[in-house]
């Protein structure tokens, strides 16, 4: 290696390193309040570690709180809605990618408009239409509200992914004696799991940290999810940072674990295009 | 097995028309080949028998039942696709499976049927192997596997030679039509290559533009073209083609090709003195000599050695004449050679209409 290349080389680990410490550095603070002692917040404010750490937080906060109701509230909602958009995305993405229909220019018109306004700019015709249906205040109309929005940008990343898989092999499948469905089902599906785990992953994270419309539809506390629940821990008169900082590391639990168990299939399905069946 | 009946098929996306009526009867066990440049409206024939497109107009029967409604599930055919289509997540076995795990087979019989499709095929030591794992000409073969295991009443292949080199391509060549005769099951084979064809097929439909252009035996097809086109297409090296003026008053039948050069025919065409014709014929059927009766002269502009034989080009009368010969050493570049048109080896077309006259 000539001194040039070790140069260019250094600079890039160093330049990477720089970008993922920066990317982490919230997380690690969060985990670092999470386990400060209230005591030693502000004294020890910017150490990298307190000298002291202590579980209480995360004991109140598990014990004391109402955050394991909008941790259920949380899983309930984004579970929900990321299963739901899956299968109505991976049917409609295959229709869209295997057929020509009357009106499919329409359609995808259509679902493109949807994610052309702000969402602000919806809230009150949303609540409106939701209201009079006692949906508001609700898990089931959060999901309702969270897979209508989903399903047009998740049906347009599993058309594409059904525009990766070959049309020979649904079409060798029915000549092998399969029906369209039973061919979706055994030959295509299969092959399209990659990209069904990163829809699924993509649409549970933005459901799990969705804040605006959670906020304004729901106002108990028996429908709040997390990120409502959050803002609980901010009062008249004080924030408490501990207890907010203890929730927020068990929130991103269930992230963690989920993109852990789909992270094999996500890799997949990004590279899918890259590697020649 | 079983006959395949085409009656005026035909085809169109819209205004665009594919297929112009297509008339064609498959006899049981027959292998059939249909011939043409892409686009012509081959595979699409193919893909409608298999029920993989609609049919416009017409009507396909298969074994004397009509199957213009039948899902392609439902006509008993086995199709092997260009791209082999393997599914990728199941292994050798479970791709020739399918098909009879589809049918709820029962599993005795699902082993037998695989194991002989296998050592027919010598996939035996793959069977646990995905399609990942297998090379083209493997690949190629668990296709036909995937199709004989289940014995169905045609087998239909779609250009399932294309993706293989050269050297694979002959050998598969052989490997299907040893397959075929050992079955004898009824195939229609699609392909764009003219040497396929002839070695492959009992009868060969050869396709233009959407419409059948002849249908006849390779060696009729090859010998006795019924136009242009057909004479074009057959052929490696293709047929030399002059037009020329065809001339019988005196009542010596000719064709007069321009710079005083007539070449006499063995009998009148049936067509008009003065009508524009074209003469055909075959490279290998061009004599080339240092003095030949009847011959004319023509400069050698480029000799290709194939190492089987020479392609001499030669320029005479205005034209382009290739030759070919077993010989080696007939002429050097820049030579000047007679060469001369045997009678009984030339083709004539009506110029206008394309159809064979002599």
């Amino acid at each position: 290696m000539t001194r040039k290349r070790i140069v260019a080389t250094v600079a890039h680990r160093v330049a990477i390193l720089a970008y993922v410490l920066f990317a982490l550095f919230p997380l690690f603070w969060v985990l670092k309040i999470s386990v400060t002692p209230n005591d030693l917040l502000y004294s020890e404010g910017v150490r990298l570690w307190p000298s002291r750490t202590v579980f209480d937080h995360f004991d109140f906060v598990i014990r004391h709180s109402d955050f394991p109701l909008f941790f259920r509230n949380s899983m309930i909602v984004s579970l929900s809605t990321a299963v739901i958009v899956t299968i109505l995305s991976s049917l409609g993405g295959y229709a869209m990618s295997r057929f020509s229909f009357r009106g499919k220019f329409w359609i995808v018109g259509l679902m493109l408009l949807t994610q052309m306004f702000p969402l602000v700019m919806l809230i009150a015709p949303i609540f409106k239409i939701l209201s009079p249906l006692g949906l508001t205040n609700s898990l089931s109309g959060l999901i309702l509200v969270y897979v209508a929005f989903n399903v047009p940008f998740a049906t347009f990343l599993m058309q594409s992914f059904f525009d990766g898989i070959p049309k020979d092999l649904e079409e060798a499948a029915m000549i092998d004696g399969a029906t369209r469905f039973t061919a979706f089902r055994q030959i295509i599906l299969p092959l399209t799991l990659p990209g069904m785990a990163a829809t699924l992953g993509f649409v549970f994270t933005a459901a799990w940290s969705e804040l605006l419309f959670a906020l304004m539809l729901i106002s108990g506390v028996d429908a709040s999810t997390f990120p409502v629940g959050l803002l609980s821990f901010v009062s008249k008169f004080s924030v408490d940072f501990g207890q907010m900082m203890a929730a927020g590391v068990l929130a991103l639990i269930p992230a963690c674990l989920f993109f852990f168990f789909i992270q094999r299939y996500l890799v997949q399905g990004l590279t899918a295009g890259a590697v020649k069946g | 097995m079983a006959s395949i009946d085409i009656t005026d098929v035909r085809k169109a996306y819209g205004a665009v028309k594919i297929l112009h009526g297509v008339d064609l009867t498959i006899q049981d066990g027959e292998f059939v080949v249909l011939v043409g440049p892409s686009g012509c409206g081959k595979s699409t024939l193919l893909r409608m028998i298999a029920g993989l497109e609609d049919i416009s107009a017409g009507e396909i029967k298969i074994g004397g039942k009509r199957v213009n409604e039948l899902d392609p599930k439902d006509r008993d055919i086995a199709m092997v696709f260009q791209s082999y289509a393997l599914y990728p997540h199941m292994t050798v076995a479970g791709n020739m499976s399918y098909s009879l795990r589809l049918r709820k087979t029962a599993k005795e019989k699902i082993a037998a049927a695989i194991s002989g499709a296998a050592e027919k095929l010598s996939l035996t030591p793959l069977m646990e192997r995905r399609p990942k794992a297998l090379s083209g000409g493997q690949r190629q073969r668990v296709a036909m596997g995937r199709a004989i295991v289940r014995k169905p009443k045609a087998f239909l292949f779609d250009e399932p030679l294309s993706n293989l080199d050269a050297r694979l391509r002959e050998h598969m060549r052989g490997e299907i039509k040893k397959l075929h005769q050992d079955l004898g099951a009824t195939s229609i084979y699609v392909t764009h290559d003219q040497i396929e064809a002839m070695t492959l097929a009992d009868r060969i439909v050869a396709m233009n533009a959407g419409v059948v252009q002849q249908v006849g035996s390779p060696l009729d097809l090859y010998d006795r073209p019924a136009n242009l086109f057909v004479a074009g297409f057959m052929g490696s090296p293709a047929m030399n083609m002059f037009e020329g003026t065809y001339r019988a008053t005196d009542g010596a039948p000719r064709i007069e090709l321009g710079q005083g050069i007539s070449v006499p025919l063995a009998g009148p065409a049936p067509t008009a003195e003065g009508t524009k014709v074209t003469l055909g014929i075959r490279p290998e059927h061009v004599l080339v000599g240092r003095e030949l009766p009847g011959g004319f002269e023509a400069r050698i502009d480029l000799v290709e050695p194939t190492g089987f034989g020479t392609i001499l080009h030669a320029s005479a009368f205005g034209s382009d004449v290739k030759a070919f010969s077993l010989e080696r050493g007939l002429a050097e570049r820049g030579d000047t050679v007679h060469v001369a048109f045997p009678v009984e080896r030339i083709h004539v077309f009506d110029t206008a209409t394309g159809a064979r006259i002599g």
